[in-house]
């Protein structure tokens, strides 16, 4: 077991060592080229790799149906090093050089702003699948993660009728998807009541390691004689020395919740758990999630990674989702040329990991369900909550005053940021 | 006769009443128990209220085994659960169950708000336990919970106790329960508030803060008074509170700076990869703790003991690797070395994250590690305060090494005079190995302590590096007591900078005072003086 993990890895690092795009799979002439753009090395590397690994996953087992349109699948990996504007240069390698029918990739939003001004003058697909701010809709991307209103404003809504919480930490990553994030929640809190007194906002650096001040905060802030609880934006590799500095503290779930935005099963894995169980997090997916669907995906990933204790989590079934709305649209046109494949793809419908029907819709966002999870003990997560059906994806958020007016429509009105107010495309 | 006769039906009643009693608390609690069955937290919620009522002498056991995941449905709808001893027994009867007869068992399932309602009945059910550790769990408990319903076990429980740190505690908690009933009165109030304001903690200052408002005058004025007097010795507090924060700060700096000191500070070689042979420490605890998990769990407590020579072994054999293969080519070149060692940094993460995973590795805490304790106003937890004393021992440890040892006097000598040395027959070229290995070795145990706060993962070292480099040259090269101050220094700083700056401005204007600092003496807080310094 041990020694193909290394072997996967090996195969990973070869490729991001040489720097050069590593093709597997069919090497006739006649393929259909994927693009995966995941950071194999640098800070992101953590989160990214497993997603390289799905969606050699996923083309794998279509290219064992018999592939797409007659042809095999052939995955193209590039290493984009958790370095910004190298995203770009790849995206550009991976477009012009290498001809991808279309991409998967990225994680953070500065790396899709990156990627985004090539996608569009290339005219190329990607497929984003990870959990950002919204306050965005392009033509050439397709958002298969959650948008603010199908993850942070469910998150809230649970925290104040479940656990009637009054007063509320925002605490986030110095960077754009905190900020925006917490700007929205901060304009809804207000809108429900909430007192500016009652909302303590605090930021801190990438890697942020030393958690003491900021959780001392925290529980001076919750001795206010009101339900506090804490709403977390905080990124990578933050995380485990926030977590460890809370339980160290005793700040207990039952006293006060946490609940995180990015953190899933992956990162948990890295933590021990006991002195957790009880926070929250908000996904659109969790592991623990019991549906055929979902076993008989994690039995897949399991066996192709050949690790039985490998979890899944979210961002990986936003690109299983992706995937498959792509290779729907792909059969639906019978070509993979990237504007009927873009004009094809709203209203395409792929099946999700919990029992439900994802649906693509003409702002290229997706509905997909929520989920509350509370920390058990194992690192997985026991969903305490969900939304009653599927949640639309908004491209542009009801709660901030210049977004409220606008929104995407790529279908009638073949525009992204459409004003209701004025009529016209472009705000 | 006739007595005798009456006594008889007296007794016979009692029994047949004392039976009818316990047969309708049996009831209560199977009544009660059915309500586990619906998987609807709200029932849960009724179920643990109904068994705590109840009297039924499992009522504590079953409640306990709830909290902690051992009270299980099995497939036909029937309550069990699990004694320490792990028998499965059945809830409503106590009888032991086969767990092939019951099929498939599932936990019942607990949220945040079930788990506070466990606590709340937990505390007044235990009141009156014989474990005095467990009267003071209670004693909390209902403190938190303010259960009026605990009132009565309260007194009792007051009445009897005799240790006087529970005893305490029981009177705030009853203290707490009367602010929180409405028709108590006003005297009884203020002597409570008393009570609490004595308390004088976080905890003490949420319940006044969030008592009802339709109090009278009297008790309004007692409670703002108190909410007054805490904050104001809170404030005090904070300011320890800060100083112990820098320190430990301070002290994970020092820990991570000392061992470039050497390199960096005593031999003048930048290494970029200093930060990474932190990371090879971190990893062999991680690989340490493996090892032990799989063999023998009993050592766990003893694997950080057991990972320090270890970590520096394998940091040092590494830095000796890297001296040997790469640094004493570029001596006297320290554009080239820089780079060099910046590209061997890149390897070495590189590899790890081949080896071991681009995810975090999980390494646990040691018993004596985990938790914190209440020194006045402070919390302080227990990893820090041994980090501190772990870098507190290093540090000495090293000063003594270069002072009292052979080792450390030709080290000196090579640094001070490489020619001289050479012809005073010192293996210069041996003793540049030896001093890097001893620096990188002490990077290895840094990595230890670190990943008992940090993530273990391939980019640990990278967040070290810059704030090492600074420490260093702001405490002065060369000199391990100014890398000592300057550590210390910066982090007790970087600690009252935060509260007021926030954590990312706080770590700017540090920047900028220690710039201008350096500005102003170049040569840090501690300089070298002497030829030694122009050679």
């Amino acid at each position: 077991m041990k020694r193909t993990i290394l072997r996967t890895a090996m195969a990973a690092s070869v490729a991001a060592l040489a720097s050069l795009p590593l093709s597997v799979g069919a090497s006739a002439q006649d393929t259909i080229k994927v693009g995966i753009l995941h950071s194999l090395s640098g800070t992101m590397a953590i989160s990214e790799t497993t997603l390289k690994d799905v969606m050699l996953m996923l083309i794998e087992e279509q290219n064992k149906k018999g592939g797409l349109l007659g042809k095999k699948l052939e995955a193209v990996v590039v290493d984009p090093a958790s370095n910004w504007p190298l995203f770009a240069e790849k995206a550009r390698e991976l477009i012009s050089k290498e001809k991808v029918a279309s991409v998967f990739g990225c994680w953070t939003s500065v790396s899709r702003k990156s990627v985004l001004p090539v996608f569009k003058e290339l005219n190329s697909i990607l497929f984003y699948p990870v959990q950002y701010e919204g306050e965005e809709s392009e033509r050439n991307v397709f958002y298969t993660g959650a948008a603010p209103n199908q993850q942070a404003i469910p998150a809230v809504d649970y925290l104040m009728k479940e656990e009637e919480v009054k007063r509320w930490v925002l605490a986030g990553t110095d960077y754009v998807y905190p900020r925006t994030t917490n700007k929205i929640l901060e304009a809804y809190l207000k809108a429900k009541g909430v007192k500016a007194e009652d909302i303590m906002i605090n930021y801190t650096p990438f890697g942020h390691s030393d958690w003491q001040t900021i959780v001392a905060d925290i529980k001076k802030f919750g001795s206010a004689g009101k339900k506090t609880a804490v709403v977390s934006t905080i990124n990578g590799d933050a995380n485990v020395p926030f977590y460890k500095e809370l339980g160290n503290q005793g700040i207990a779930a039952k006293d006060i919740p946490v609940v995180a935005f990015s953190v899933g099963e992956e990162e948990l894995a890295g933590i021990d758990t006991k002195p957790l169980v009880g926070h929250l997090a908000a996904w659109n997916y969790f592991q623990s999630i019991k549906d055929p669907n979902n076993d008989a995906f994690i039995a897949k990933w399991k066996a192709f990674t050949n690790n039985p204790k490998r979890v899944s989590n979210d961002p990986m079934e936003a690109h299983v989702i992706g995937f498959n709305m792509w290779v729907k649209a792909v059969e639906k046109v019978k070509s993979t040329d990237p504007d009927k494949v873009i004009d094809a793809l709203p209203g395409i419908e792929a099946a999700n990991l919990t029992g439900g029907t994802s649906k693509m819709l003409p702002n290229h966002h997706i509905t997909k369900p929520v989920f509350i999870g509370e920390i058990k003990a194992d690192g997985q997560f026991d969903v305490v909550w969900k939304t009653d059906g599927l949640v639309a994806g908004d491209a542009w958020s009801k709660e901030l005053e210049g977004s409220k007016d606008l929104v995407a429509d790529w279908v009638d009105k073949k525009c992204g940021n459409f004003n209701t107010k004025t009529n016209k495309c472009g705000s | 006769m006739r007595v005798l006769k009456s006594a008889a039906a007296v007794v016979l009643g009692a029994v047949l009443l004392l039976a009818a009693s316990f047969a309708a608390v049996a009831q209560g609690l199977e009544a009660a128990l059915a309500k586990f069955t619906s998987d609807s937290y709200t029932e849960t919620d009724a179920a643990i209220a109904d068994i705590a009522a109840s009297g039924h002498p499992r009522a504590t056991a079953l409640i306990e085994a709830l909290q902690d995941g051992r009270l299980y449905v099995s497939e036909d709808k029937r309550v069990l659960w699990r004694d320490h001893a792990g028998q499965l027994l059945e809830a409503a009867t106590g009888n032991a169950v086969d767990l092939g007869a019951a099929g498939t068992v599932k936990p019942v399932r607990i949220n945040n708000r079930i788990r506070r309602s466990i606590e709340a009945a937990l505390g007044g059910l235990t009141l009156l336990s014989a474990a005095p550790a467990k009267r003071f769990e209670a004693a909390q408990a209902v403190f938190k919970s303010k259960d009026a319903k605990a009132l009565p076990a309260l007194e009792t429980a007051l009445q009897r106790e005799t240790d006087a740190g529970i005893k305490r505690a029981l009177a705030e908690a009853r203290a707490a329960v009367v602010l929180n009933t409405p028709d108590a009165k006003d005297s009884d109030k203020i002597a409570a508030v008393a009570i609490i304001r004595a308390r004088g903690d976080q905890d003490a200052r949420a319940l006044l803060a969030g008592l009802a408002a339709d109090q009278s005058e009297s008790v309004r004025r007692a409670v703002a008074d108190a909410v007054a007097a805490i904050d104001d010795r809170l404030a005090a507090w904070s300011v320890a509170q800060n100083l112990w924060y820098g320190l430990s700060l301070g002290s994970v700096l020092l820990l991570a700076a000392i061992g470039l000191a050497i390199t960096f500070g005593v031999m003048g070689v930048i290494n970029m990869a200093h930060g990474e042979m932190v990371m090879l420490g971190a990893y062999t605890t991680f690989l340490v703790q493996d090892v032990i998990r799989g063999t023998v769990p009993g050592l766990f407590d003893y694997s950080l003991a057991i990972a320090i020579p270890l970590a520096f072994m394998v940091a040092a054999l590494v830095g000796i690797a890297i001296e040997r293969g790469v640094i004493r080519f570029l001596y006297g070149r320290p554009l080239e070395t820089l780079l060099a060692t910046w590209g061997i940094s890149l390897i070495l993460q590189q590899s790890v994250r081949t080896g071991f995973g681009p995810t975090n590795r999980e390494v646990g805490a040691p018993h004596f590690m985990s938790g914190a304790f209440e020194l006045g106003g402070l919390t302080v937890t227990w990893n820090r305060l041994w980090i501190i004393v772990f870098a507190g021992i290093i540090f000495v440890l090293l000063l003594a090494a270069l002072r009292f040892t052979t080792l450390g006097l030709h080290m000196r000598a090579v640094t001070q005079n490489r020619r001289m040395s050479s012809a005073m027959a010192i293996a210069t070229g041996r003793i540049d190995a030896l001093t890097f290995a001893l620096g990188s070795g002490i990077a290895g145990l840094a990595g230890v302590a670190l990943s008992q706060i940090d993530n273990v993962s391939p980019n640990l070292g990278q967040s070290y590096i810059i704030d090492s480099f600074l420490v260093v040259v702001f405490g002065g090269v060369g000199n391990l007591w100014g890398t000592l101050v300057g550590a210390l220094s910066l982090g007790v700083a970087n600690k009252f900078l935060e509260p007021y700056a926030g954590a990312v401005l706080g770590k700017i204007l540090l920047l900028v005072i220690v710039i201008l600092f350096i500005q102003k003496r170049p040569r840090g807080l501690f300089a070298l003086k002497g030829r030694a310094v122009e050679a």
